[in-house]
């Protein structure tokens, strides 16, 4: 072996001379082929894999619509209608990539519950996560500025409401939202640049997975248990084991996004948005696409401008200390009674976030929408701290492999550490 | 160089603090260097998403008074905003007039939002100050609010005939553009 080359295992002698120099095989082999990877993984570890798959066919179908969109206020719609009608498959590009953002927030947000339930986000994964965080912001102002493109009433008075919501910043808040403009009002200017960000977001996007994705190989997978890994007898090969797993759940995902394009492409849309734009009309009810909808009551269940903006803010914000306030040591809800009930009530409470966002604020709306955001912020700032104190919970397994519950030697708590455990799992 | 640093300072090592210090400083200079040329790279590109020249171009807009009736208003364009001009009853110029500046979210006598001797005429830049939606109210059959000024159907706030806002989101009565009389049937913007 010469000094200098990487000591392949690879036996194809033209493979090997590329690995020696290069060890991509030997790093996708380790990674993703021998990979350790707990063994009793259920669906919900299915989405990651999920929204890579989504990530690369939004990049895919964005990049041939933009061979045929022109960015520019005068024929930014037509140039949409274009695509829908004159561009051979065109009208199928854009209901993939359209449908598409709806999938990928479906799919990223299951994801996100996945970590809330079985608390991936906690030691040792609080990076991983964030960085999670950061791809979820990353994909919101991706999807907000792809749905001005099409330049009709709802992208051009989404975009008046959403860029003005840096006016409530204090003092230099106007200025900033002229910058981001590029005039006195949402205009040409403002398409421009939208359109220039639209198209590099997605691959910061990508560079941001990638580092999740490292951070995920660091710390190894969660799992439904919560429990570490012991030891070989509590782990699979990732190949064949789990991209099996994965394509399962691919080929139903694929099928579900597929019954949408085909048979409902406009469901999730807003019909408005197939009027062009008009600078002197707002819409009768400005309303954004479904995935943003919780975000947006909470926003308005505020009387107040830089309080309701400031709540929208923090409702993403509290996900990146998430880690920190969570004062329990079990991870997994199976074993912990009560959390376990908190955390289908925050999804429950954002739905119903979701149907006040999409209604007109009055009467019982605005209560509905007070309430809920409170809960929301109840949820992660007092329940989840609070809750971690008091809760007993239930006793852990041994391992991944021997699921089977050791008879506690007092009381219902949880088991102390036998010899082959570690403090983390029964603490 | 990592073991330099590391030992310098040490009374052993035969480098005295002022060493250290002076290390320090060749450190600092070029940092501080690099971060000067980043900021001064870093400008011309933030600066360009500003406004351009030719939209910071001031154009003037001249609105003829005649054809809005009592009780109605109009939409005009300027710089790209909207404006609304609108000929107030007498019944509206009071209401806007007798109000208590302590009832208002930001207190502003009437007075001082119109010309002397032209209060018939309100003249208001037509944007929410709460998130840049157009409040309805110009024609008499829209939805104007419990104030009979305007309404934002985005979020609910209400202005009044003077165009102060009354109820919330939003937080500052509506901007006044800058305009003037050029006689008692027209108008110049900006
Ligand atoms: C474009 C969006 C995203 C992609 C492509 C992505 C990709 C992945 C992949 C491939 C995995 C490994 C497979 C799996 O465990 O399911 C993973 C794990 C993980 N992701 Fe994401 N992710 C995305 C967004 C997010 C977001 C928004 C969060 C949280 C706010 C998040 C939190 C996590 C956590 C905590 C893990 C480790 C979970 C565990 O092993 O239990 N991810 N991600
Ligand atoms: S923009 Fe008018 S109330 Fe929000």
């Amino acid at each position: 072996m010469a000094a200098g080359l990487f000591k392949s295992e690879v036996k194809n002698p033209v493979l090997r001379w590329v690995d020696t120099r290069l060890p991509l095989i030997t790093m996708m082999q380790k990674e993703y082929g021998s990979f350790p990877t707990p063994r009793n993984f259920n669906y919900f570890w299915n989405f990651g894999a999920l929204a890579t798959v989504t990530l690369m066919i939004m990049i895919m179908t964005g990049v041939f619509l933009a061979m045929n969109y022109t960015p520019n206020a005068n024929m930014a719609f037509s140039s949409v209608q274009h695509i829908m009608r004159d561009v051979n498959y065109g009208w199928l590009i854009r209901y993939v990539h359209m449908n598409g953002a709806s999938m990928f927030f479906i799919v990223v947000y299951i994801h996100i519950f996945r970590g809330l339930y079985y608390g991936s986000y906690k030691f040792p994964r609080e990076l991983l996560w964030m960085l999670g965080v950061v791809i979820l912001l990353l994909m919101m102002a991706t999807a907000f500025m792809g749905y001005v493109l099409p330049w009709g009433q709802m992208s051009f008075w989404g975009a008046t409401v959403i860029t003005n919501l840096f006016s409530a910043i204090p003092v230099v808040g106007q200025s900033i939202v002229q910058w981001l403009w590029g005039g006195f009002s949402v205009g040409n200017p403002t398409l421009n640049r939208f359109f220039s960000l639209h198209y590099l977001l997605p691959f910061l996007i990508v560079g941001v997975v990638f580092l999740h994705v490292v951070a995920l190989h660091i710390t190894g997978s969660n799992n439904p248990l919560g429990i570490d890994v012991k030891g070989p007898q509590d782990t699979l090969p990732f190949h064949p084991y789990y991209t099996v797993k994965d394509s399962v759940g691919l080929c139903v995902f694929l099928l579900i996004w597929a019954a949408f394009v085909f048979f409902m492409p406009n469901l999730l849309g807003d019909t408005i948005n197939s009027i062009p734009a008009n600078p002197l009309q707002t819409p009768a009810d400005v309303v954004p696409e479904w995935y943003f909808l919780p975000f947006y009551a909470i926003l308005r269940s505020v009387p107040n401008k830089v309080l309701g903006v400031a709540l929208m803010f923090a409702s993403i914000g509290v996900l990146f200390v998430l880690p920190w306030l969570d004062t329990s040591p079990v991870r997994s809800c199976r074993f912990r009674p009560i959390y376990r009930i908190l955390v289908p009530l925050l999804v429950v409470d954002l739905f119903a976030l979701g149907y006040v966002g999409a209604h007109h604020p009055q009467g019982f709306v605005v209560l509905l929408g007070r309430v809920a955001t409170a809960w929301y912020f109840l949820h992660f700032l007092v329940f989840t701290p609070l809750v971690g104190w008091f809760e007993t919970p239930l006793p852990l397994p041994e391992s991944i492999a021997k699921p089977i519950v050791r008879k506690p030697h007092s009381g219902g708590g949880p088991i102390p550490g036998g010899a082959v455990a570690k403090p983390m799992e029964n603490a | 160089m990592a073991d330099t640093l590391a030992t310098a300072g040490h009374a052993g090592s035969g480098h005295g603090p002022a060493d250290k210090s002076k290390r320090d400083f060749l450190v600092m200079l070029p940092l501080a260097g690099a971060v000067v040329g980043a900021g001064a790279i870093a400008w011309p590109l933030i600066d360009s998403m500003n406004p351009s020249s030719d939209v910071l171009a001031l154009a003037s807009t001249e609105v003829d008074l005649t054809p809005i009736s009592e009780g109605s208003g109009i939409t005009v364009m300027w710089r790209g905003k909207p404006i609304f001009v609108r000929y107030r009853t007498a019944k509206e110029i009071k209401e806007a007039e007798d109000v208590k500046l302590s009832e208002l979210i930001e207190p502003q006598a009437d007075s001082a939002r119109v010309k002397p001797g032209h209060a018939q005429w309100i003249v208001l830049i037509g944007i929410c100050t709460h998130l840049g939606c157009i409040p309805l109210g110009n024609k008499p059959t829209d939805p104007r609010g419990e104030w009979g000024g305007w309404f934002c159907p985005c979020h609910g706030s209400q202005y009044d005939t003077s165009g102060r806002v009354r109820h919330g989101p939003a937080p500052l009565n509506l901007y006044l553009p800058p305009y003037a009389f050029l006689n008692d049937k027209r108008i110049k913007i900006g």
